[in-house]
């Protein structure tokens, strides 16, 4: 028999509950959408969150008619390359548990090993409570989290931050949600290190390489959002020229498109100014023509298959 | 004697929920909070002992809510206040600051009178806490 549940419902009793409505009334549709709209690729990811986002709605539903299970462990561990939108899935992530009410605020707090782990004895605990109580209410990112072991050295501080942290991630799980973000391979071995973190890590979820496609595509909506675009063949060039980038070291996805764009943008600029002679329309403004393209290095070093770094 | 500092303090004591609330209040104001404690009750007593350093930039309570839970902890039977400083002047100015524990029995003060010249009466107040022993031992342990 069930009960009347008052502190959710003011009506009898609560026995059937409508899952579309709730959904509708959650406004977590809008946060999905926003996720499916916003990130090109990443269909995994995507997958993944709408999973967790029905996990999260059934318990709230289920609580309602006093199915009440243990709340879920909400920490996440996101592993992906470098700029394959952890961070920005984070913060939709954040979104979503907020409307979901598991978390109060709603906002992210993001550190790395930096801002957890002090310099001298005694310096590592304020810290790492400092930044855990700016977190509450919210989401805490630790981006590349397995710096915070150093196998090589014992004395290293980083294994008190660890402690802290694993403290607070089982004893105020209604206080903040903790993801944990990094390579792969890294992370995994950070968790066999770390057993205590790795099982209380309940969502695991793998950020795939982009495409060369949803690359060109990120690269045409961040152009389109800054109001520049590619004429034909910038774009072609462009594609050719991701090829190339994507085959160097040191490429970090959508965040090389970002930079590449960034340095075209500059060229362009320059270009607008060596011709500063003649007026220019919105249109001269805002088109990226080929040559902005191919003065990049990594055509240069292309046959050369010299090390490129970040920033050419 | 119930001694009466700060805000609410002839309410009766708030709960645990209501001490958060109050904070949430700060926080959305962007006032930093910070937990201070003493067992010397005297009103003109300002400085109390500070349990950590101000929290800034916090955004949600519970980070208070630890703090405060870890010092009643700590000093069972000491008068524990939360102070709000707000910056918007210019300096960290207190806003609002309330107890948010006292020792389980407060003895209250003694009127202290002193015969100045040309027969002034000079007066002045003691806590009888105080006059039991020195810091860390003038209230009896809790329990």
């Amino acid at each position: 028999m069930l009960q009347p549940d008052d502190a959710h419902d003011t009506s009898a009793e609560v026995t059937r509950v409508d899952l579309g409505a709730e959904y509708e009334a959650s406004g977590i549709g809008e946060v999905l959408d926003a996720l499916d709209r916003d990130l090109v690729g990443l269909e995994p990811v995507k997958r993944r969150v709408r999973e967790i986002a029905a996990l999260l709605l059934v318990e709230r539903v289920r609580d309602r008619m006093g199915l009440a299970a243990e709340p879920p462990s909400l920490h996440m561990s996101f592993t992906g390359n470098p700029g394959t939108g952890k961070t920005t899935v984070a913060m939709r992530m954040a979104e979503m548990l907020h409307r979901l009410g598991y978390v109060r605020k709603g906002h992210v707090v993001a550190v790395t090993r930096d801002d957890l782990v002090g310099q001298y004895i005694g310096h590592t605990a304020p810290k790492t409570k400092d930044v855990l109580k700016r977190a509450m209410g919210g989401v805490l990112f630790i981006d590349e989290a397995y710096y915070l072991h150093r196998p090589e050295n014992e004395k290293d501080y980083g294994q008190e931050a660890i402690e802290i942290l694993l403290q607070v991630m089982e004893n105020q799980r209604d206080d903040l949600v903790v993801i944990l973000a990094g390579y792969k391979d890294r992370m995994e071995s950070f968790f066999e290190s770390n057993p205590g973190i790795g099982s209380r890590i309940a969502h695991h979820v793998e950020f795939p390489d982009y495409t060369g496609d949803e690359l060109l595509a990120i690269a045409s909506k961040m152009l389109a959002e800054m109001n520049y675009r590619f004429d034909a063949e910038a774009q072609a060039a462009f594609a050719e020229y991701l090829h190339e980038r994507r085959a160097q070291p040191h490429f970090a996805n959508a965040r090389s498109v970002r930079n590449a764009l960034d340095r075209m943008r500059m060229r362009q600029a320059l270009r607008l100014f060596e011709e500063r002679d003649h007026a220019l329309s919105a249109e001269d403004l805002s088109v990226i023509r080929e040559p902005e393209v191919r003065a990049s290095r990594v055509f240069a070093s292309a046959d050369e298959t010299g090390t490129e770094t970040e920033g050419a | 004697m119930r001694i009466t500092q700060g805000a609410f303090s002839f309410l009766p004591d708030l709960t645990d929920d209501e001490i958060r609330m109050q904070l949430e209040y700060c926080l959305e104001h962007g006032w930093a909070v910070s937990v201070e404690y003493t067992d010397d009750p005297h009103p003109r007593n300002t400085y109390w002992e500070m349990w950590g350093l101000p929290m800034f930039d916090l955004r949600d309570a519970a980070g208070i809510m630890a703090e405060v839970h870890a010092c009643r902890a700590t000093h069972r039977n000491a008068y524990v206040r939360v102070s709000a400083f707000d910056a918007s002047r210019g300096v960290e100015s207190v806003a609002l600051s309330f107890i948010v524990q006292r020792p389980a029995e407060e003895p209250g003060f003694q009127l202290l009178r002193q015969e100045g010249p040309d027969r002034t009466q000079r007066y002045s107040i003691v806590s009888y806490a105080v006059q039991r022993g020195p810091e860390g031992d003038r209230y009896a342990p809790a329990g």
